[in-house]
């Protein structure tokens, strides 16, 4: 994507290759010599990361569908046989499951990435807003899968968010039914849950090849966040970025199978090893710890149609992210005041998946509602008003000069 | 200043919402197991122990239907070998058929059978327990908290099989004032998790189970070795995947440190 090749094939089956699909040239020049920024630190692996589990959790997934049974009466008993009697049953699952987790890791590590380090701003709101859009997906899929096993916190956690959408006006009780494809969670929702549950990761590894596109025509971001100026400020991602991403990956790994093979089940709910009742509801519905700071929000606002509203806003509203922050400067190494107001933000929205993990009593109640309205005002009022505000320390004159810079200091005992 | 504030959000975040003590039950007896940690195997005897207690106590009205008699002869469990699993098989009545005339039969067990329910339908069993349903055992240790909290389970686990033996020991007379309101026909037990009043009698007493290798059979040996058993049936397949993780992660250790220096090298001819 960065002009016409220039690559001349050498063997006679490469050239003829080449005249026909000039496949290896797109491979070389978008993906081996592809000019990266040099001083990126290891938060910019997750990019990677990210690609990786997506490839994970499409092939366990598939090879766990050969099992499954979407079928209210069977659904339950088949993800046993998977656990039980499927070779290695336990251990696909146990990956698909704990993936996700890890998906929703890398992903909240990445966004944080993004924000902090400014990536979002011009020329690269349109591969931020396809990112947003890729979460957006990621949270849908994530959901209908977590309805699949059957349990108890799959039937009610079901029956809770596909409700919320009778809070529309007027017709909220008829999408509710045409959701569920019936008058209950039931069945039909099982059905369809799962149909799009196997169909979304490949709407999502389009969207992810739209997102790498929209990356390859600005290049990346960099922890200075300056733009690149010349050959100096990079080198090709392959092998230096191949080698740092492939280290990056196996640490990941490892923190992904100690939870896999020693706490498969830590970050799951052990009520859903009950089968699903309709008649029998959970003491305390609460969704997968990746989607609790958004159900604090939910629970924050009293009426019920408003906490929809407030939920849904507070994913769209890193939409407007590219539009909200004032300042021309990228990257929050630069941005003392910023910076402080990212780590606040930060806790919050740690803090809300607290709050979203505790039923809706005392003092929950309100420290919900002050975190989720902190939430809103950071995005609208904190970070239009810090980039106008503040001035920024000021920058390196380039992304060389900058890892020049850094290294003298460590460099010099040596001498 | 920008540090104080964001450690003071913190500790805000931490100590103005009250810690909710009563959130559900009392947390469970912190026991530990021969399971537990990342080399921890079962105890055969104590599986063998614990499947008895099940048969001749438990199995009266609770079902497991997950799991089948040729499990118990499978590999990380309680290691019966495959002819006393057959006779074993044997000594529970199997619902069969239709024959060729078209009628339902009863025969004795075979290891491909799963474990029968002790009630037809869910009805029978409320009917014949005073309204509650006796739930399935084959996962209830996976299904069952011993304590919460993110911080305490990813230290200490989920505590479901110490939920269990909690449980079977920790039927107790309720004080005065809770005596006023025991409803009919239940027992107080401040582990039970939905509630303190719970429908089961307590169900085993000391000697109630003579044990084979004349190991103690008070009510503490019992709880510890059925709950241990209930550990092997939801997760049978524990100790092939702790061995398994061990040599994933050994050879993913392996990797990424060559992956390291490889990286290192890579970077190093660099400026």
């Amino acid at each position: 994507m960065s002009g016409p090749s220039n690559y001349q094939p050498t063997s006679a089956f490469g050239k003829w290759m080449h005249e026909r699909l000039p496949i290896y040239a797109f491979v070389k020049e978008t993906a081996l010599d592809f000019p990266t920024p040099k001083n990126l630190n290891y938060w910019f692996t997750f990019g990677g990361i990210l690609a990786v589990m997506l490839v994970v959790q499409i092939i366990t997934g598939i090879v766990l569908v050969m099992h499954y049974t979407p079928q209210t009466d069977m659904a339950f008993s088949s993800v046993e046989h998977i656990m039980r009697d499927v070779n290695y049953g336990w251990m696909l699952r146990y990956m698909h499951m704990n993936g996700a987790s890890m998906f929703f890791i890398a992903v909240y590590i990445h966004m944080f990435r993004g924000m902090y380090y400014g990536s979002y701003k011009a020329p690269r709101e349109v591969l931020w807003m396809i990112g947003v859009i890729i979460y957006l997906i990621m949270m849908a899929t994530a959901f209908m899968g977590y309805v699949l096993p059957w349990g108890q916190m799959s039937f009610w956690g079901a029956k809770v968010i596909t409700n919320l959408f009778s809070a529309i006006p007027f017709v909220g009780d008829t999408v509710t039914t045409w959701l569920w494809g019936g008058y209950s969670v039931d069945n039909p929702t099982l059905n369809r849950f799962f149909s799009l549950h196997y169909l979304l990761p490949f709407v999502l590894a389009g969207v992810v090849f739209l997102h790498i596109w929209a990356l390859h025509v600005p290049g990346n971001n960099n922890p200075t966040g300056i733009s690149v100026k010349g050959p100096q400020d990079t080198v090709p991602f392959h092998p230096y970025y191949t080698m740092k991403d492939g280290f990056a990956i196996l640490v990941f790994f490892i923190f992904y199978g100690i939870f896999v093979f020693y706490g498969p089940n830590y970050m799951g709910d052990a009520v859903n090893y009950v089968p699903a009742n309709p008649l029998v509801t959970p003491a305390h519905i609460k969704p997968e710890w990746y989607y609790l700071p958004f159900y604090a929000i939910l629970r924050a606002v009293p009426d019920k149609l408003l906490g929809v509203i407030a939920m849904f806003s507070s994913i769209l509203i890193l939409l407007a992210l590219p539009w909200l922050d004032t300042s021309r400067v990228r990257s929050g190494n630069y941005r003392p005041i910023f910076r402080g107001f990212f780590w606040v933000f930060a806790i919050v929205c740690v803090a809300l998946g607290y709050i979203g993990s505790k039923p809706p009593e005392g003092s929950y109640v309100l420290w919900g509602r002050i975190l989720a309205f902190y939430y809103f005002f950071h995005f609208i009022v904190i970070l239009p008003l810090v980039g106008l505000l503040e001035s920024p320390k000021p920058l390196p004159s380039s992304i060389s000069d900058d890892v020049l810079a850094k290294r003298k200091p460590m460099l010099a005992p040596a001498e | 200043m920008k540090k104080k504030l964001s450690l003071l959000v913190a500790g805000l975040v931490a100590f103005a919402v009250p810690a909710k003590a009563a959130e559900e039950g009392t947390p469970a007896k912190g026991i530990s197991y021969s399971f537990e940690g990342p080399f921890g195997t079962f105890d055969r005897a104590q599986l063998q122990r614990g499947y008895k207690v099940y048969k001749e106590v438990c199995s009266g009205c609770h079902s497991m239907k997950y799991v089948a008699f040729r499990n118990l002869s499978d590999k990380g469990g309680p290691a019966f070998t495959v002819e006393q699993t057959k006779a074993l098989a044997a000594t529970f009545t199997v619902k069969d058929g239709p024959d060729k005339d078209g009628n339902m039969f009863d025969r004795p067990g075979l290891p491909s059978d799963y474990f029968p329910s002790p009630f037809p339908n869910p009805e029978a069993a409320a009917a014949a327990n005073g309204g509650a349903i006796p739930p399935d055992l084959s996962l209830i240790t996976k299904a069952r908290e011993g304590w919460h909290g993110t911080f305490n389970q990813l230290v200490n686990g989920i505590g479901g099989p110490q939920y269990v033996y909690s449980l079977i020991t920790g039927y107790s007379e309720p004080d005065e004032a809770l005596k006023k309101e025991q409803p009919e026909g239940k027992y107080y037990n401040k582990y039970f998790a939905s509630g303190h009043w719970i429908s089961m009698p307590p169900p085993l007493a000391d000697g109630q189970v003579t044990f084979d290798d004349g190991a103690p059979n008070t009510l503490d040996d019992m709880a510890r070795d059925v709950s241990a058993y209930l550990a092997w049936t939801a997760e049978p397949k524990m100790e092939e995947r702790k061995q398994t993780g061990f040599m994933v992660l050994i050879y993913l250790a392996v990797l990424a440190g060559l992956m390291y220096f490889v990286k290192k090298r890579v970077w190093s001819d660099l400026h």
